[in-house]
């Protein structure tokens, strides 16, 4: 039973004058992969070096398998920690690296032999167990970083940014491998990124943080699909979440949202008043693009056309607002001609222009 | 499903409330930097601080303890007080802009990239380690009356008769000595910070600026120059400082012949006038500082500058 | 096989086809004179450290009538150890000798004992009062501290330190401290933290990690700054002649027998070139370390 919890965390910097944490609480569960992600300042790798015990927050408790660890050092809490930068010791070969950790326990040299082949073989480097790490490549260093936290069994495993420093390809690569053996060991990870499709491809649940707070902890599609706020629409997912700014109008007797002069039917969200402001937000892959005219659909004019392969990515102009569609290769298209949106309604969803808070679904006036 | 609570904007509670989390260990912790420089602090006040202050008593009480400027008073009307200042200064304001000039070049040279620049690198940089008393008897193997160059100007017929190079009835040439042996020991450690210093400029700087149209020496001069600047005035700076306390070399190539203030304050001393050596020492830690002081505001970069 | 010979297009051979550009593998004549000047001064300054060097050389490994003589050969006619030897065999020198090298010790490992630490702070650690550490460490560089070896040999007769060699690796190393405390903090900041603390995830605390790791990684550095500092220490000769009366370092013997006594040529000779042979070398063996100790000094 390892479980994180961690209870209204404060850590400032610069004496006090910036707050790096604000009241930060999250609880891991046993067993979980949660991904903290968030752009770069947002606090991320701050709460994972707490967790750590590499910080420490001048407010709040952090218990592991529910002991209160807040004022112990990173030796005594049962972690184990894979860094940005890998941190391998130049001075060690591979074996001794793996086996730092088994040698500060005094184990016997036989157990250390048998554990650090064991950890070697899960992450296939047991044929460079002799060289020194400057004789490894940057993936290689990757893999003898993680071996080094598995080999301690630790209760909680912690991730800084392992990927960020393997160039594309290899990352694809070890991403997919990565999840492979953590499947495989079950240890409660925690793992920072500020790469979404990690993010969303890894965690179980993913912990969204802005500004020193977490501001959404939920399942990855439910992070995609129902971001909490404008800021966590507009961070994740490539292209980023479209923003619409609307009045809302009453019309024959149901509601809809004028959207620069273009009224749209919509189901919108409860205890919306005639003449209130709400922005709408939808994804570049649930807006179907049509170069015929028809009644639901919002007239748009192409500003850009790139071609991405898989699909064509459109920049169109709603109104004053630029927003981004996807559509098929073959959908033949140049800019400055107008075509047709038309949004999926489930896939439409609201915010608060002044909050930035996406409306409750369940209150709905789904099509009154 | 909740809709999520948004603290993204959360205001810290103010700082003056104490902190929750403040065990014994973590109170050492925060005191483990304090600790590390304690050991350096004492140390310096032992040993630098305390004999600034010592320099200072010595100056102006006799051994009595009466306060007095009978030692200042006596410095000044020494006969040798003036010569001392004159050829020290003189000495710093010959040598330094030499050793300045030709470590810039050296350092251009090194990084021309000439077949065997390690091995040019090595010859030039020989003189790090050689003391000043050391440099000095190199040159007196070349400058005394049998010397290597009084045999030289024989032997091809340029001068027949021997020059006293170092008889202090030869001032010009006894000063041309002594910078020469100053500028061969200390013109190395200019270069090196030279060439550290040119070795920081990314190659982006030089090719942009070759792209855009200029000239070598344009290059050399609006690029090249201001990036190591910093490290050039930094230099300066230590070097000025270091020849205030000129004296080995003196000694070694021109024994009494050529007064400086070191050697006035090691005269002092010598004469079991303690006092008299402290005013000496106190005049050149003044002059170092007022040196320091106005090269700080001839130099001053502006903020923007500074950020590089 | 030989259709496809005929389709596919030859690489073109050099001299081929496609004419090598003029410039591409002729310099031109000017070019080659701008490389001969550069070539002309490199020598040229090189022959100005090293002939004074050959010079004080042959001086001192000539015979005592030799350095008589006039005008001389600046081919030597006979070399022999003579002047050396009477040198070595003169009065104090070797004791001198031996207290150059204990006094050389003790300032490197003072200097490391009380300046690595302080160094490895500035490194490490952000705390309230480390720019204005830094900044009066800077400052003291702007003190001649050589010359405050006469008030201190006053203070010295107190303490009963003076005339004594602990005496002058106490200056020696509040010379060297500074600078230290500079390099080292350098070192330690290229040992990246993320080393040591993954030590301690791994179950070091701090020593242990500082040990295991930081030390290891970092002692290269620290040989270079310990070499750097004995340098500094044999080469001084001022606080050396200042604080000693009869336990004279080799630079302070040979000061005080030139100024004081007036030493014969010989003497002077073969004293300069015993003090730059150490030097010879330590150059030799330094120079890929040069580039950082002595650049990264003004830092």
């Amino acid at each position: 039973m390892s479980e994180i919890r961690i209870q209204g965390v404060w850590k400032y910097f610069s004496k006090g004058k910036v707050a790096a944490l604000k009241d930060v609480s999250l609880t891991v569960q046993d067993r979980e992969f949660m991904v903290l992600l968030g752009p770069s300042g947002c606090g991320k790798t701050t709460l994972l070096r707490c967790i750590a015990g590499l910080e420490y927050p001048e407010r709040g408790r952090i218990f592991i398998g529910g002991r209160d660890v807040t004022d112990e050092p990173p030796r005594k809490r049962k972690i184990a920690m894979v860094f940005q930068s890998y941190a391998v010791f130049p001075h060690l070969t591979v074996f001794e690296n793996i086996a730092f950790g088994l040698r500060m326990q005094k184990r016997p040299n036989a157990e250390v032999k048998q554990r650090v082949n064991n950890a070697a073989g899960m992450m296939r480097i047991e044929n460079f167990l002799e060289r020194y790490p400057a004789q490894l490549s940057g993936g290689q260093r990757q893999r003898v970083a993680v071996a080094r936290g598995l080999v301690m069994e630790p209760q909680v495993l912690l991730m800084d940014e392992p990927l960020s420093n393997l160039d594309a390809l290899l990352r694809l690569q070890a991403r997919a491998e990565l999840k492979r053996l953590l499947q495989q060991v079950q240890t409660t990870t925690v793992y920072v990124t500020h790469d979404q499709i990690e993010a969303l491809s890894m965690g179980d649940r993913i912990a969204v943080m802005e500004n020193g707070a977490i501001v959404q902890v939920d399942a990855p599609t439910q992070v995609y699909d129902y971001p909490g706020s404008l800021f966590v629409g507009g961070f994740i997912g490539t292209p980023p979440m479209n923003f619409l700014r609307g009045t809302v109008k009453s019309m024959n007797g149901a509601f809809a949202l004028n959207l620069g002069g273009q009224p749209i039917r919509a189901a919108l969200p409860a205890n919306v008043q005639a003449g209130q402001d709400l922005l709408m937000g939808i994804r570049a892959e649930n807006i179907e693009a049509s170069a015929q005219r028809s009644p639901d659909a919002v007239p748009a004019r192409v500003l850009v056309v790139e071609p991405l392969g898989s699909h064509l990515l459109l920049t169109v102009q709603v109104g004053e607002t630029p927003i981004k569609v996807q559509t098929r290769m073959d959908f033949n298209i140049a800019p400055d001609q107008t075509i047709y949106l038309r949004l999926e309604p489930k896939q439409v969803r609201w915010f608060d222009p002044e909050t930035g808070v996406r409306y409750d679904a369940s209150g709905s006036t789904e099509l009154k | 499903m909740a809709t999520p609570q948004y603290t993204g904007d959360a205001l810290a509670p103010p700082l003056t409330s104490p902190l929750t989390n403040k065990t014994f260990a973590r109170r050492m912790e925060s005191a483990l930097p304090y600790l590390l420089l304690l050991p350096s602090m004492l140390f310096m006040l032992i040993f630098f601080a305390w004999p600034m202050v010592q320099a200072l008593i010595l100056s102006v009480r006799t051994p009595d303890g009466a306060w007095t400027m009978q030692y200042l008073e006596r410095m000044v009307r020494d006969v040798n007080f003036t010569d001392a200042l004159r050829n020290t200064f003189l000495i710093i304001l010959i040598a330094i802009p030499l050793q300045f000039a030709f470590a810039i070049a050296m350092g251009l040279l090194i990084q021309a990239k000439l077949k065997g620049s390690a091995l040019f690198l090595y010859f030039w940089t020989i003189p790090l380690a050689v003391s000043d008393l050391a440099a000095g008897l190199v040159w007196l193997a070349v400058f005394s009356d049998r010397g290597f160059l009084n045999s030289v100007l024989r032997t091809t017929g340029i001068m027949p008769i021997a020059f006293s190079w170092l008889s202090y009835e030869n001032y010009g040439t006894l000063l041309m000595a002594v910078v020469i042996a100053e500028v061969w020991r200390a013109t190395a450690i200019v270069m090196v910070i030279v060439v550290a210093g040119l070795q920081l400029i990314p190659d982006d700087y030089l090719e942009a600026a070759e792209v855009f149209g200029a000239t070598r020496w344009q290059r050399l001069w609006h690029v090249t120059l201001p990036m190591i600047r910093p490290s050039l005035q930094v230099a300066l700076i230590l070097r000025t400082i270091l020849a205030f306390q000129v004296f080995a070399v003196v000694i070694a190539l021109a024994g009494r012949a050529m007064p400086v203030l070191a050697s006035e304050a090691y005269n002092r001393y010598a004469e079991l006038n303690p006092n008299g050596a402290a005013v000496y020492a106190l005049l050149i830690l003044t002059i170092s500082l007022v040196t320091t002081g106005v090269y700080l505001r001839l130099l001053r970069t502006s903020e923007a500058e500074m950020g590089r | 096989m030989s259709a496809q010979t005929k389709t596919m297009p030859r690489p073109l051979a050099p001299s081929e086809e496609m004419p090598l550009n003029a410039a591409a593998n002729k310099p031109t004549f000017a070019k080659t004179l701008g490389r001969l000047a550069l070539y002309a001064a490199a020598i040229t300054i090189s022959l100005f450290f090293l002939v004074p060097i050959y010079l004080i050389f042959i001086s001192a490994f000539s015979p005592q009538q030799a350095i008589f003589a006039y005008p001389k050969s600046i081919l030597p006619q006979t070399l022999t150890a003579e002047t050396m030897l009477f040198f070595w065999n003169a009065r104090g020198v070797q004791s001198a000798l031996l207290n150059s090298i204990i006094v050389g010790i003790l300032t490197l490992v003072f200097s490391l004992l009380v300046g690595a630490p302080a160094g490895y702070a500035l490194a490490r650690f952000f705390f309230r009062g480390r720019d204005s550490y830094k900044m009066l460490i800077l400052t003291t560089r702007a003190f001649p501290i050589v010359i405050l070896s006469i008030p201190l040999a006053v203070n010295y007769i107190q303490w009963n330190l003076y005339d004594t060699l602990w005496g002058v690796a106490f200056a020696h190393t509040a010379m060297a401290l500074p600078t230290t405390i500079l390099v080292t903090s350098s070192i330690f900041i290229g040992v990246s933290r993320e080393l040591e603390e993954a030590a301690q995830t791994l179950g070091c605390n701090r020593a242990q990690a500082f040990i295991k790791v930081a030390l290891p990684l970092a002692l290269p550095g620290l040989a270079a700054a310990a070499i750097f500092t004995f340098v500094l220490s044999w080469n001084e000769t001022f606080a050396a002649t200042i604080l000693t009366q009869r336990n004279r370092t080799l630079p302070a013997l040979v000061l005080s027998q030139i100024a004081d006594v007036g030493a014969p040529l010989p003497f002077r000779y073969a004293a300069g070139f015993f003090l730059i042979a150490p030097s010879l070398l330590y150059i030799f063996f330094m120079r890929r370390y040069l580039l950082g100790m002595w650049g990264q000094v003004v830092k």
